[in-house]
């Protein structure tokens, strides 16, 4: 990752996300957790340590590292 | 200018023609009676900086020969029979994402492994209808040596203005038959190159611009990132399940050869102005019907030949005209009637339309055909 | 805010793709698309080729050069497109159907003849476009649509197929093990000479429901229990090995390449 960690926030496109739970799953912090949509929402951003894995394993693109707006 | 005279079989004329043409790639698979083909493309391209490639299986063959044309290669694959029958998947293919490539099919005795080392002319109808769906084919068909080299030339140049993909279906008589030909300067030649975008413009890969009857290609790799694909696609190529736009699509294809037949179609027409009796004959059968014809009209009979260059789309205006004027047609193929089929459709009943033909691997000759002939008087 | 490597890589108007929810298809495209971004190819010179399939739908989303062909025939579409312009740099992706047996001959003849693509196999055990047919990687005794009392077939194991039939690179991940898929496929196109991945992949709607595998989740952590790299493999004790399955890089080896050997004809043709 170019930027460092400390500009990164997670983002999720409610509308790609198709409820799969990956994300949720094997974050390793569970910081990640279903809404009342069945799709990936931010429970506890504090405790994201921004490793990426659900960005990784995200097979729809919903979910990502990007810059803090 | 230099013109250089040889002594070829139908088979090398086809290949100096590529050559001639602008092929820079080959693909293709042994097969018999067009194995020459590959043999003086694997010589020849990579002395042009070319690229000839010998394919797992004819599948690939045609295959690696669309995959070339992307790139902006003119490409070229040859078959017989066999060959044929597996290509057609990709021609379908080619014909559906407007590949440019040319297709020879030597053509053998069939069905099936049939007779590999003799002559046939059953793969007509296939060469129209051998995929599935309803798509546009230009088929083109020599009858000497000469005329396979320019047919080739032609081949290209139609592939790559129409966007389509070209069959050029010989037999084994002209293709292993040797001529004494003139080989032209390639000053001389017509070449004719597929139209390409400029970097800049907004281009849709499908989009068919004011002026141009087909949609402008460009090479992969040269800076526009478009997608092809088999399935109906709308005009920037991407997948399209809208039956709209399937028709749209369709029919553009089906137009882009049905409206300039005018320039695709060319035939011969030999002692057809008085002609009371016409002999339709192609390929290299009409070789036997030119011979026919001489003797007859030394009896004094008024016959004529018509002979189909291209084949498809079939010279339909032409025959119909003559149809009108003469008493009988007959249809002479190395078959069971597919020509006579197509002749019988156009002419509707203006005359009757009858046959002489053979599958048996042998040629026909001029006394079969006379024979044939003679029981119309 | 966009997610950067869709904007940078991939036709994002296109998005979402067409995959069912779970597919692992999603988690190899980005992982293809992460290691051309480490790699820095030029996307122009990038051409992407794929037959028919689930998998092979990938390439309309992907902003390259890409080229969506016949049931099993991607790579030899492919060698036409790299044989004709070899600074393009050719990435074929085929399902384990499409790959393996409508197109197995091509497979085998492009690693035989070590030309300069690679493929990357998204391998979920299933024909699943068309429903959920037993595949040639269908194991044995499981079911699926066609084989409705357990498969009485063997299954390939695609990355010891490429091998034998001589490719250099071959390399087998799961969607599961993510940073050691992008090390692979990023390792696997910067070869030279023909390279495959075998990216098992989990296909949750039809094998998954058919074989009783449980949710999404489920079958992604049978993937990281059951498989275990060949390397670490060698210092397990037998019974931490029983029922696993070896991944990784099993051959990584420089052979002259196909298009390079053409080049040197032409170039001897020239004196």
């Amino acid at each position: 990752m170019a930027d460092s960690k400390e500009n990164l926030t997670i983002h999720i496109n409610e509308s790609w996300c198709k409820g799969c739970g990956i994300c949720i799953a094997f974050c390793p912090k569970k910081v990640l957790g279903f809404n009342e949509n069945g799709k990936v929402t931010m429970l506890d951003r504090e405790n994201c340590i921004k490793c990426g894995m659900c960005q990784m394993r995200c097979p729809d693109f919903a979910i990502f590292l990007g810059g803090k707006e | 200018m230099a013109r250089k005279v040889k002594f070829l079989q139908g088979n090398e004329a086809c290949v100096e023609g590529a050559l001639m043409a602008g092929m820079t790639f080959y693909s293709g698979y042994p097969i018999t009676p067009s194995t020459e083909i590959a043999e003086l493309s694997a010589e020849g391209l990579p002395r042009i900086g070319g690229k000839f490639i010998q394919m797992e299986d004819e599948i690939a063959g045609i295959a690696a020969a669309i995959g070339a044309s992307l790139t902006g290669a003119k490409a070229m694959t040859a078959t017989s029979g066999p060959g044929f029958s597996l290509k057609q998947e990709n021609i379908g293919y080619a014909a559906l994402t407007e590949v440019p490539v040319v297709i020879v099919n030597v053509q053998r005795g069939g069905p099936s492994t049939g007779l590999p080392t003799a002559p046939g002319q059953g793969d007509l109808m296939q060469a129209m209808w051998g995929t599935h769906g309803d798509h546009p084919v230009i088929c083109l068909t020599p009858d000497s040596v000469k005329e396979t080299f320019d047919l080739t030339i032609r081949a290209f140049n139609l592939a790559e203005k129409y966007r389509t993909p070209v069959i050029l279906l010989t037999d084994e008589i002209t293709g292993h038959m040797r001529e004494k030909i003139e080989i032209p300067d390639q000053s001389e030649i017509e070449i004719y190159n597929r139209i390409k975008p400029t970097l800049g413009e907004d281009y849709k890969a499908y989009k068919v611009y004011d002026g141009d009857i087909v949609p402008k290609m460009a090479d992969f790799g040269s800076g526009f990132r478009y997608h092809v694909t088999g399935l109906m696609h709308d005009e920037t190529g991407f997948p399209s399940n809208s039956t709209k736009n399937a028709a749209v699509l369709m029919d553009r294809l089906m137009a882009k050869i049905e409206n300039n037949k005018e320039d695709i179609i060319t035939y011969e027409e030999i002692e057809t102005a008085d002609a009371e009796y016409l002999i339709v004959a192609y390929g290299g059968t009409a070789r036997t019907a030119k011979a026919a014809i001489k003797t007859l009209r030394a009896e004094g009979i008024k016959v004529g030949l018509f002979r189909p260059i291209t084949v498809w789309p079939f010279p339909e205006k032409q025959v119909v005209e003559l149809s009108e004027k003469v008493k009988d047609v007959l249809v002479a193929e190395l078959n069971y009637g597919q020509m006579k089929l197509e002749v019988e459709r156009v002419v509707k009943g203006n005359c009757p339309v009858r046959f002489c033909g053979k599958a048996n691997g042998e040629v026909l000759t001029p006394e079969e055909l006379i024979r044939k002939f003679k029981e119309v008087l | 805010m966009n997610h950067p490597l869709v904007e940078g890589y991939f036709r994002m108007e296109k998005f979402p793709h067409i995959w069912c929810p779970g597919c692992g298809h999603g988690i190899i495209m980005a992982s293809i698309a992460r290691s051309i971004e480490k790699l820095g190819l030029d996307k122009d010179k990038v051409c992407i080729v794929s037959g028919i399939g689930c998998s092979s739908r990938a390439p309309g989303y992907m902003d390259f050069n890409t080229l969506h062909t016949t049931h099993g025939r991607a790579l030899a579409f492919a060698t036409g497109v790299k044989l004709a312009n070899p600074e393009l740099e050719v990435i074929v992706i085929a399902g384990d159907g499409d790959l393996s047996a409508i197109g197995g001959n091509h497979l085998i003849h492009a690693a035989r003849r070590n030309i300069g693509l690679t493929t990357i196999c998204f391998n979920n055990n299933i024909y699943g476009m068309t429903g959920g047919q037993y595949s040639p990687t269908t194991p044995t005794n499981e079911k699926g649509t066609t084989a409705p009392y357990g498969n009485i077939d063997k299954p390939f194991d695609i990355t010891q197929l490429a091998m034998g039939a001589g490719a250099t690179y071959a390399a087998k991940t799961t969607v599961y093990h993510v940073n050691q898929m992008d090390k692979l496929i990023e390792s696997a196109i910067s070869h030279k000479g023909f390279s495959l991945v075998e990216a098992i992949s989990i296909c949750p709607t039809y094998y998954g429901r058919k074989n009783k595998k449980g949710s999404v989740v489920d079958m992604m952590n049978w993937l990281k229990d059951s498989f275990v790299d060949h390397k670490v493999a060698e210092k397990l004790p037998p019974e931490k090995k029983e029922g696993k399955f070896l991944m990784g890089e099993f051959i990584n080896k420089i052979e002259p390449e196909y298009t390079e050997q053409y080049d040197k004809i032409i170039e001897q043709l020239k004196k």
